[in-house]
């Protein structure tokens, strides 16, 4: 039987693996932000796990908003990561010290 | 026994397409591979009963958000090899870290357990003679209109930024300006009467 345990598991696995992505692509920004989407879609899987398990709607509306949130999040985003490249010509991260202090 | 089977299905799916998204060498694999972890994050979702928030997932994540990623990964002239440099270098820290994360994660889903009364003090219990998203709509436009209208005003913020910052105005380029045309007047153009077979000298 599939519990929630089962569920809170696969979300903590993929956590992971967005914060390990992180680590691994340290200069890929596209990558990073892909790891990013990753990790609120775990967030997004523990929440519906519990929003099933206690019955309980307002963990599914609060997913709602995470989505809105990741979804303009990674379009803010992407536009400056656009605007970047359009004035350096690269997008490694280790070159984004335009203001440093 | 059918859902044990469709939940290890869609979670190794999902693990293992997200594993691919942060090994991948092009880019464009790596999107591909995000859109199929959506896809199987939205049928565990279906699992869940939150048929809903699933097909939410596919239109807004797969339809959206993943598509403008291959569009920029594929706009964008860079090179990707280059950037790769220096991944072995993080592997060691990044699997530490993420290794001690993880069990400390699943640790503590081990210890703990929901108390009953929890359940009996929920905020919008869910009915169960609806549908999911009729539950939803229940809910969402009555107890939380005001998230939901907060969450309209996020994603109107978040367009005008985007259109604010990748807009831009080249200099040297001519362009319609539509007040200027309307405000000319006979007098400021020269009107020669040409004669046939001479031409202008």
């Amino acid at each position: 039987m599939i519990g929630l345990t089962h569920y809170l598991v696969v979300a903590a696995v993929i956590f992971t693996i967005g914060i390990f992505g992180i680590f691994l692509n340290r200069k890929n920004v596209i990558i990073i932000m892909m790891s990013i989407e990753l990790m609120l879609l775990a967030v997004n899987i523990n929440l519906v796990a519990f929003s099933t398990y206690l019955h309980d709607l307002v963990g599914q509306v609060f997913a709602l908003l995470i989505l809105t949130v990741a979804a303009g999040e990674a379009a803010i985003g992407l536009a400056i990561l656009v605007t970047y490249f359009r004035n350096r010509g690269t997008i490694a991260v280790d070159d984004i010290n335009m203001m440093k202090g | 026994m059918a859902i044990t089977f469709f939940f290890y299905l869609f979670a190794i799916a999902a693990t293992a397409s997200a594993v691919l998204v942060i090994t991948a060498r092009n880019p464009v694999h790596s999107v591909l591979f995000l859109i199929l972890c959506f896809f199987n994050a939205a049928g565990l979702f279906v699992l869940m009963g939150a048929e809903f928030l699933a097909m939410i997932l596919v239109v807004v994540y797969v339809g959206a958000v993943a598509v403008l990623f291959l569009f920029v990964v594929m706009m964008l002239d860079v090179d990707f090899v280059e950037l790769r440099e220096g991944m072995a270098q993080y592997l060691p820290i990044g699997g530490v870290i993420g290794l001690v994360l993880l069990v400390e994660m699943i640790l503590l889903l081990g210890t703990w357990t929901i108390s009953p009364d929890l359940i009996a003090q929920a905020a919008a219990p869910a009915a169960t003679d609806i549908t999911n998203t009729q539950a939803i709509g229940q809910v969402l436009y009555t107890k939380y209109v005001f998230f939901f209208q907060m969450a309209g005003l996020i994603l109107l913020v978040a367009m005008v930024g985007a259109i604010m910052l990748t807009m831009r105005h080249r200099t040297g380029v001519k362009r319609q300006v539509i007040a200027d045309q309307v405000a000319r007047s006979p007098k400021d153009v020269v009107v020669k009467d040409v004669k046939s077979g001479e031409g202008l000298q």
